[in-house]
């Protein structure tokens, strides 16, 4: 069944069509992504869905409710939050108020300390900075804050905007082993990456996107294999 | 002696007054990111309220309904003047703010005509401390004007809402990927601002039992200027330049042969502070996000 069904979406900014009409669904469970390159209207389409740009046209459907013109903030009490592009954890708080914000909307407050022992956990470069002020932190601690202060609010759906931007190479497998983790125990995963490789490896259907367009789709695999993937995403 | 003490009970005392309005500019602008330039006619408002109601003779009810009302006004004027306008030009909701400003006070004009308002709030009367005789109504607005401001801090520190409002004056975008309800946070922040805007009248007329239209322009202006100083958006900064603002006043009308320049010192510090320090005292460099 699909969790997130999004049908013939488009986006404009002003009078720019930056998605012209896309459609892509992601299943209970799965792990998707969306590869493109620069400017192909993969934040776009990350943003539109979750209510942070408005839509001009097309439906967004997330768990059995029309979201196409639902605020953020209702969108992510359904149950669907994003790591956006950048990180944008709170800079001026610290480590743990930035996951007390996670789970701000988390009707039901008494799972919180379980949930952040689960995330220090996890993370455990967290725990050794819990009171350190955000915006101090390392690249890679500052990605590792935005994914833990996403999951403080169990999203049936995370979405995740380059996580890999900008960190070392060691860095980038920890964090896609973490998502391959995170969905493991039950998170449905929307990924959009410049790393085609890595996100295709860990990923069980794929799309491709070029000028607001959806040219390709299959699983991971045959995108992986696929000649057009080759040449213009994975270097060869 | 004497004068020190009175100068600094006084300084303290109109600083407290002027950081309590600097904290309502300070909070919407870190919040709604704009020039409420119409906050000091608020003051006006709850001044007139408070005269409305002194008819029934009780000061308590006087200033709760004038809490009440500018909480009212302040909603108001957000949903009707400044949230249409979320996403314009800047400078349309700056001038849109400053013609709030006027129609207030024009309306005030209208209704309770432009001669001066008298209006005894309550007389708390003098005491003497170290055989100085002080007036017990600056000691009483300091002490309210203190109490609000460590109030308003734990708020913002450790309260749930408190908290979201500082992360929409982050960063709006992840704030609503919280679930944070930034129209709803920006409501809230008006209200704050407006009832702290309230209780700023209500000292006015403690010092001076007198009102007209205007009563809000220049502490208005004044705020502005310590929210500025301060480093605009920040909290504390609010607080630090308006006891400053406050504490140079005072002591400047003491000193005869400045004293009718007060005002312009005061302007001045603005400027100077802007060229060495632009970002205030607090005020942190923020980058923009596109």
């Amino acid at each position: 069944m699909a969790l997130l069904e999004v049908q013939n979406l488009e986006v404009y900014y002003g009078v720019i069509c930056a998605l012209k009409g896309i459609s892509f669904e992601v299943r209970e469970g799965e792990i998707v992504t969306l590869i493109g390159a620069n400017g192909a209207g993969k934040t776009t389409t990350m943003q539109s869905t979750v209510g942070l740009i408005p839509i001009r046209s097309g439906s967004v459907k997330f768990d059995g409710h029309d979201i196409t013109r639902m605020p953020c903030h209702k969108i992510v009490h359904l149950g669907m939050t994003q790591v956006p592009e950048g990180r944008r954890i709170f800079q001026e708080l610290t480590v743990y108020e930035n996951l007390l914000m996670g789970a701000y909307s988390m009707k039901d407050q008494s799972g919180f300390k379980q949930d952040l022992e689960a995330v220090y956990t996890r993370f455990s470069r967290l725990a050794e900075r819990r009171n350190q002020i955000a915006g101090t932190l390392s690249g890679g601690e500052q990605q590792m804050l935005a994914m833990g202060r996403a999951i403080m609010s169990h999203p049936k759906l995370l979405m995740l905007d380059e996580p890999s931007m900008g960190l070392s190479p060691l860095l980038v497998d920890q964090v896609f082993e973490i998502i391959k983790d995170i969905n493991k125990d039950g998170t449905t995963i929307l990924l959009v990456e410049q790393n085609a490789g890595k996100s295709l490896a860990i990923s069980d259907r794929a799309y491709v996107l070029e000028n607001g367009k959806i040219v390709l789709t299959g699983t991971g695999e045959e995108l992986a294999n696929s000649e057009m993937v080759k040449k213009a995403y994975l270097g060869g | 002696m004497e004068l020190i003490l009175s100068t600094l009970i006084n300084g303290l005392s109109l600083g407290g007054i002027y950081a309590m309005i600097a904290l309502g500019y300070t909070m919407v602008y870190g919040i709604a990111k704009m020039l409420n330039f119409a906050h000091g006619d608020i003051i006006m408002v709850g001044g007139y309220t408070i005269y409305v109601f002194m008819a029934f003779g009780n000061p308590v009810l006087a200033v709760a309904m004038a809490v009440f009302f500018c909480v009212l006004l302040g909603i108001t004027v957000e949903k009707v003047a400044y949230k249409p306008l979320r996403g314009a030009s800047p400078l349309a909701v700056l001038i849109t703010a400053i013609g709030v400003s006027y129609l207030l006070q024009s309306l005030a004009q209208i209704v309770f005509g432009s001669a001066n308002k008298m209006v005894m709030v309550y007389d708390f009367g003098s005491v003497s401390f170290l055989g100085v005789t002080l007036q017990m109504s600056a000691i009483v607005t300091l002490a309210v004007t203190v109490a609000v401001m460590a109030a308003l801090t734990l708020f913002v520190k450790y309260t749930r809402l408190g908290r979201a409002m500082v992360a929409v004056s982050e960063d709006k975008g992840a704030a609503q990927l919280m679930g944070i309800n930034v129209n709803g946070i920006i409501t809230i922040t008006f209200a704050i601002g407006s009832a702290l805007a309230a209780l700023a009248g209500l000292f006015y007329l403690l010092k001076a039992p007198s009102i007209s239209s205007t009563l809000g322009a220049m502490p208005g202006i004044k705020a502005f200027t310590a929210a500025v100083i301060g480093g605009i958006g920040s909290i504390p900064g609010a607080m630090l330049g308006g006891i400053l603002l406050g504490m140079v006043e005072c002591i400047s009308y003491k000193i005869t042969a400045i004293a009718p320049y007060t005002d312009a010192i005061e302007f001045s510090i603005l400027i100077i502070i802007l060229l060495v320090r632009p970002t205030g005292f607090l005020g942190k460099k923020r980058r923009e996000k596109v």
